[in-house]
């Protein structure tokens, strides 16, 4: 006899519905990986390796054809020249194979001992090429009647090609993208600078978004349209927002400079992009007017959802109005706050567009993720760029971790 | 002790307080608004302040402290210390002594608002607290509706006025009228030379087909995700949040070498082929929310009744799910018109500009401001008329989405 036991492992039943789960998944999953993953791959690959922008077209052999000589009559003499280029001019090129069809009409009369002809096909071994070669290649012809009516050397083009190394593909590898990074205060600059704006960027867009949270936390007519007023400036397109910035503020014909002047708050314009501690002050500031729409939606919408007995329950004892904000909303909205403070501060972290068109990165305002497009197409070294753009993704890791404990506890996701 | 509770201290400071917070608003209102810069004069405003702020703590009437503050207005002009006096260069007097009057209104209006229902005596702490409530709320409005609307509005008033103009008075933001359609000279030329109209189409079919294929691949996923029981559930659902947060920047470098290899740089596919990659892990995030919230006994009784799990996805999930498919489509659609970072890196040639990238090409010395800001328009305009047509939707799409910005 046997014991009676719950089922063990999962039932045909169950399986199906995992089969059919990883069948719904899998599109996302193969898109994502080949377009995420592969790419957070490449990143570590190419961070050790001396890879230039230049390298992104590897070294090719190039060719060009013509006649010369001006044949005249069936008889003439005249040469087919090919020049030849290596497109690089540091790299070498191997086993470079020349391969042409001759026109009818033109009989070989010598031909260059590194090519062979077979038929009307030419081929040409032309051996290794070291970067910046440059030569001609010439064949004798003598050209009959039928090249004269019409024919034409250049319709067939000539193919070359050639095996080149390629530094992204090669087993080559170096630390000196990240050496050059670390060496020289510039990356711990630019990593203070990215904490210095996360931090206060972050704080400054919740503590708006909480004072505009609770302003709007009643009903009252027009409540719709402030609310939807103060997203605006999440809602409208990054380009648009930090270009009016940019102009309001420029110093020479910016509104906001000249009526400073002219109410006499300062007697001189202020390159508020321009100059280092307000150019980073500047950043924040539109970094904080920017996102406080988000952290004022999320606030809003946990503000509405707290119980209204808990406020009765206050206004019996006897609670003033601060200290109900005190002792019974603030509490309340820890929660969301914090989870609030993590996620935007993973986000603001990221961010490149706002600092890249406000100021480009000058004056101070270079955080990681500008340093990644700085070094990559500025400086043209995509190596030290993608070495950047690791440290980068290692931080991120970290948050997330952080997130990820806190969040489980506080939202149990 | 008993002053510093009493209701006129209390009158008095808010008073004050409101009239400097006031007569910069308005200061900076008249030269947004006609190009004369005002400066407020804090004895004066201080002045009127303080007067109203008493009379609003003695309950005088609202016509009353009205009164009060227009008087002293009057005085504080007639005695040249202020309220507002014209800067070098601007403002006739008849103007000074019309805002001034006008400034007096807007201090004594809201002080009185915030002193309603105080007591002249001693104010106990609810009273007193109520009544700085009142006064921060006042300030709330104005200050938000200020930095919200200033910016737009210099956008929009900066895209209407010639380069010249500009130059000659940068504070000067009005129309003027009588140019009529030369007005709108930046549009026009923005849809002419410099084919606006294409960038605009390729903007919007690149968003519509994105939202397409975001959708195409998310709903089945965030079903698996929300209903089906396998394993490996919750490290999936962890999965699609830690890709969402990995920053564009990392990707979009070897993305453009991976383009330039194989050709798709410069090219509308390339872009359809990434945009759709980072909106899936936010629709899936939003989409298995609210799939989690539908309840499963519809979707049980489908089952009984015969239908397969995809039959009970697309004739009873979907249906129920529309008003959060509309959400993710519209959060979706914001996300990919308003893309900045790929389209700069990857389309480097004019005649497959997305819209923010063609923006981005007016910003050189060469080009007028003017074009500049009408570009800046353009690609404000579809997004706000979306969003103001349909603000419940995107409202909610952007409370469950906003992990990411």
């Amino acid at each position: 006899m046997t014991a009676i036991s719950p089922p063990r492992g999962s039932g045909p039943l169950a399986r199906r519905e995992a089969r059919l789960a990883w069948s719904m998944l899998l599109p996302t999953i193969s898109i994502v990986s080949l377009v995420v993953l592969l790419p957070l791959l490449a990143v570590f690959w190419i961070s050790v390796k001396p890879v230039t922008l230049s390298d992104l077209r590897p070294p090719a052999p190039i060719v060009r054809e013509d006649l010369r000589g001006r044949p005249a009559t069936a008889g003439d003499e005249a040469d087919i020249r090919y020049r030849l280029r290596n497109s690089s001019q540091s790299k070498e090129i191997r086993d470079v194979v020349l391969s042409d069809v001759l026109p009818d009409g033109l009989e070989v009369r010598t031909l260059d001992p590194r090519c062979a002809l077979d038929g009307r096909q030419l081929t040409c071994r032309l051996g290794t090429w070291q970067g910046g070669f440059r030569d001609e290649l010439r064949i004798p012809v003598t050209v009959g009647a039928s090249y004269l009516d019409g024919g034409d050397i250049e319709a067939s083009p000539p193919v070359i090609d050639g095996s080149a190394e390629n530094v992204l593909t090669n087993l080559t590898f170096t630390t000196a993208n990240f050496a050059s990074i670390f060496d020289g205060g510039e990356f711990w600059t630019a990593f203070v600078i990215t904490l210095v704006y996360t931090v206060a960027g972050t704080v400054g867009a919740m503590v708006l978004g909480l004072f505009a949270a609770l302003l709007l936390n009643k009903s009252f007519r027009g409540q719709g349209i402030l609310r939807g007023l103060y997203l605006f400036p999440y809602v409208a397109p990054v380009i648009a927002v930090a270009f009016t910035w940019v102009i309001l503020l420029d110093p020479f014909s910016g509104s906001i400079n000249t009526l400073m002047v002219r109410m006499g708050v300062t007697t001189e314009t202020i390159n508020f992009f321009g100059q280092k501690p307000l150019a980073l002050i500047m950043v924040i500031v539109f970094e904080a007017w920017r996102y406080f729409p988000l952290s004022f939606l999320f606030i809003l919408a946990r503000l509405q959802s707290i119980d209204s007995d808990m406020y009765e329950a206050a206004d019996m004892d006897g609670a003033s109005p601060f200290q109900k904000f005190w002792y019974l909303s603030l509490p309340q909205l820890m929660g969301i706050l914090s989870v609030l403070f993590l996620l935007r501060f993973i986000w603001t972290f990221n961010k490149f567009d706002d600092i890249f068109l406000l100021t480009g990165g000058n004056a101070g305002t270079r955080t990681l993720t500008v340093d990644v497009y700085e070094q990559a197409f500025a400086v043209s070294n995509i190596g030290a760029g993608a070495a950047v753009a690791v440290v980068v993704f290692l931080c991120l890791v970290v948050f997330s971790a952080l997130f990820f404990r806190f969040v489980s506890r506080e939202e149990g996701l | 002790m008993r002053l510093l509770q009493s209701g006129y201290f209390a009158g008095a400071v808010l008073g004050a307080l409101w009239s400097i917070i006031a007569a910069w608003t308005v200061a900076i209102g008249v030269s947004l608004s006609s190009g004369s810069p005002a400066v407020p004069v804090a004895a004066g405003c201080l002045a009127i302040g303080i007067v109203s702020g008493l009379g609003a703590a003695h309950q005088f009437r609202f016509a009353t402290v009205i009164m009060l503050a227009l008087a002293s207005a009057l005085a504080a002009v007639v005695a040249g210390i202020g309220p507002l006096a014209a800067a070098e260069g601007g403002g006739s007097p008849s103007v000074v002594l019309a805002s001034s009057l006008a400034l007096a209104v807007a201090i004594a209006g809201p002080v009185v608002a915030f002193m309603t229902g105080l007591p002249g005596g001693v104010l106990t702490r609810h009273e007193l607290e109520a009544a700085i409530i009142r006064f921060l709320t006042g300030f709330g409005y104005l200050f938000f509706t200020a930095i919200v609307v200033i910016p737009f509005y210099v956008m929009v008033m900066t895209s209407l006025k010639s380069q010249q103009e500009l130059l000659l008075n940068p504070l000067d933001f009005t129309v003027d009228l009588s140019k009529g359609w030369d007005l709108l000279r930046g549009y026009g030329e923005l849809f002419t030379r410099y084919h606006f109209g294409t960038y605009m189409w390729t903007s919007f079919y690149v968003s519509v087909v994105t939202v397409l294929v975001t959708l195409l691949f998310s709903v089945p996923g965030a079903y698996a995700v929300a209903r089906l029981r396998f394993r490996g559930r919750k490290a999936f659902s962890r999965g699609i949040l830690l890709i969402y947060m990995v920053p564009m920047i990392v990707l979009a470098l070897p993305i453009y070498i991976a383009f330039s290899v194989t050709g798709l740089r410069n090219s509308v596919p390339g872009l359809l082929l990434i945009y759709p990659v980072t909106t899936i892990p936010v629709a899936l995030y939003m989409l298995q929310g609210y799939f989690r919230g539908l309840p499963t006994e519809v979707e049980e009784a489908g089952l009984m009744d015969g239908l397969n799990r995809l039959q009970v996805i697309a004739k009873i999930t979907l249906p129920l799910s529309l008003p959060a498919l509309a959400s993710v489509s519209l959060y979706v659609f914001m996300i990919a018109w308003n893309e900045f970072l790929l389209a700069f890196m990857l389309l480097d040639d004019p005649a497959i500009f997305t819209l923010t990238r063609a923006v981005t090409s007016l910003n050189s010395s060469e080009v007028p401001r003017q074009y500049l800001m009408a570009g800046a328009v353009v690609a404000t305009v579809p997004i706000m008329v979306l969003f103001l047509g349909l603000e419940k939707f995107m409202t909610k799409g952007l409370t469950a989405g906003s992990v990411k910005g």
